[in-house]
């Protein structure tokens, strides 16, 4: 790649404002450091990444507010985890999660269960056991 | 504590990926002038591999360098550099030796989780346990931090960084700190170079496996061809595929194209200081395999938008176009 042709795409970024800093090819053939503002076709599948996350999000967050799912779903998907992911981190095999999805049974676990749910998500006892009022994450329905 | 306590001699510098950036800026600091593209081509750190049995959200893996830490180990087995490793089981202990290798005015560098860093665009945060920054500083709750991939200095918290520094899963830090115990202050390029490129071209050449090196590189165009065959799965699971290559091709780490480009200047500066044609020939076709690359991340995106019609043979011929290119670029290194 061109110096030149080193991508720009800032409106579509997902960078957040950043550059990433990409190697080309500059008049003398030399292969350097040339910033990025971003690159259409990186940012549309880093979009469709986070807007999957959206969509889980939105859904778990229905369903806990219906309460045919327990906060813990809502807030596994608004830390951008599944449930392998979550039993990755928590130490929680993968079918008691899901066991942990209901929410009468969620509401029982004892602290010690609830404190690995804490570390891993980076949230309080507290925080996890209620849905928030408004939904923590945005919206794919932007 | 309220005092900052700030490394002044130290100067951030942006990297196009953490752990190369991380080695140079290290190295570099302590007395040994190293540039990223050759602490990346000197620790051989170029590779392809898909890994169908590690998963990623359901997806297979694809790497397109050598896994985590095979940069910092492989420049310490080459240069001679020696690097204190240093994993924690209590955090609070982990974070009072990073205190107390600051307070001596030491650079230290951190494995950590993406994910937990503050200072990262909500965008980017994705849970990659494996990203690899500098501490150079303490200014009150902050550590002061050199990112590879920003382009400024940054800070972090102290809670967050903690958080950040042991975060579980796969690839888990534990919280891992290393700074360089010994640093030679020079070394002879040329036999350096070649032993790094010869260990290279065993990876990408002679792999004993078919979906590692330039062969992986088609057995990824065909394993694309057999989905799209598959009508089960040509509909749905396709396009989401598609789209998981270009993820790991371009965001996660720098990417397919990137490390051809990072190994490109590799190429190109050792061929400069040793005044050799063929390994600039060969900088020049490994970028040309790199823009392969990424002509196919833009088919394959057009493709998954359905922007342009699924096409799966087009986007074999691409990669293999990309394979042949490496291919030729190594045949020419073997000589080197």
């Amino acid at each position: 790649m061109k110096r030149e042709d080193v991508p720009q795409d800032g409106a579509t970024s997902t960078y957040g404002g950043e550059r990433k800093l990409l190697y080309a090819v500059d008049a003398n053939g030399d292969v350097v450091g040339v910033p990025s503002a971003g690159w259409e076709v990186e940012s549309e599948a880093t979009q469709s990444a986070l807007d999957l996350i959206a969509e889980q999000c939105d859904a778990a967050w229905a369903r806990a507010q219906q309460g045919t799912t327990s906060p813990l779903e809502y807030y596994m998907y608004y830390r951008r985890m599944d449930v392998a992911l979550l039993a990755q981190t928590s130490g929680v095999w993968q079918w008691r999660i899901r066991r942990h999805f209901n929410p009468q049974r969620f509401q029982k676990l004892g602290r010690k269960l609830l404190a690995r749910y804490e570390e891993a998500l980076g949230l309080t006892i507290a925080e996890l056991q209620t849905l928030p009022e408004q939904p923590l994450h945005e919206s794919s329905t932007r | 504590m309220n005092q900052a306590l700030v490394n002044h001699s130290f100067q951030h510098r942006q990297a196009a990926h953490c752990e190369t950036g991380v080695a140079s800026a290290l190295l570099s600091h302590n007395g040994l002038p190293l540039s990223e593209p050759m602490a990346f081509g000197l620790a051989a750190g170029l590779s392809f591999a898909y890994l169908p049995i590690v998963k990623l959200s359901g997806m297979p893996l694809i790497a397109y360098r050598m896994p985590p830490r095979a940069i910092l180990k492989g420049l310490q087995q080459r240069l001679g550099v020696k690097l204190h490793f240093q994993t924690f089981s209590d955090p609070a202990k982990g974070m009072a030796e990073l205190d107390k290798q600051l307070d001596q005015g030491r650079l230290v560098g951190l494995q950590t989780s993406v994910f937990w860093l503050p200072y990262f665009p909500e965008t980017m945060r994705f849970h990659f346990n494996a990203h690899n920054l500098l501490v150079y500083g303490r200014d009150g709750d902050d550590y002061l931090i050199s990112d590879p991939v920003f382009e400024e200095g940054v800070r972090c918290d102290r809670q967050a960084l903690q958080k950040a520094r042991f975060a579980k899963g796969a690839l888990a830090a534990k919280g891992m700190l290393y700074y360089p115990t010994q640093v030679p202050q020079q070394f002879d390029l040329a036999t350096t170079a070649r032993a790094a490129i010869r260990k290279n071209y065993r990876i990408m050449m002679n792999a004993p496996l078919p979906m590692i090196g330039v062969k992986g590189i088609r057995y990824l165009g065909k394993k694309i061809v057999q989905l799209s065959g598959d009508s089960k799965k040509s509909e749905r699971y396709l396009p989401l595929y598609l789209s998981h290559i270009v993820r790991m091709q371009e965001e996660i780490g720098t990417g397919g194209a990137g490390f051809r480009f990072i190994y490109a200047a590799f190429l190109r500066e050792v061929g400069q200081a040793l005044a050799n044609d063929r390994l600039k020939e060969a900088a020049a076709i490994m970028t040309e395999a790199g823009d392969d690359w990424r002509k196919f991340a833009l088919l394959s995106s057009k493709m998954c938008k359905g922007r342009s019609p699924m096409d799966s043979k087009l986007l074999q011929a691409t990669l293999n176009g990309c394979a042949d290119q490496e291919a030729q670029a190594w045949r020419l290194l073997k000589q080197f």
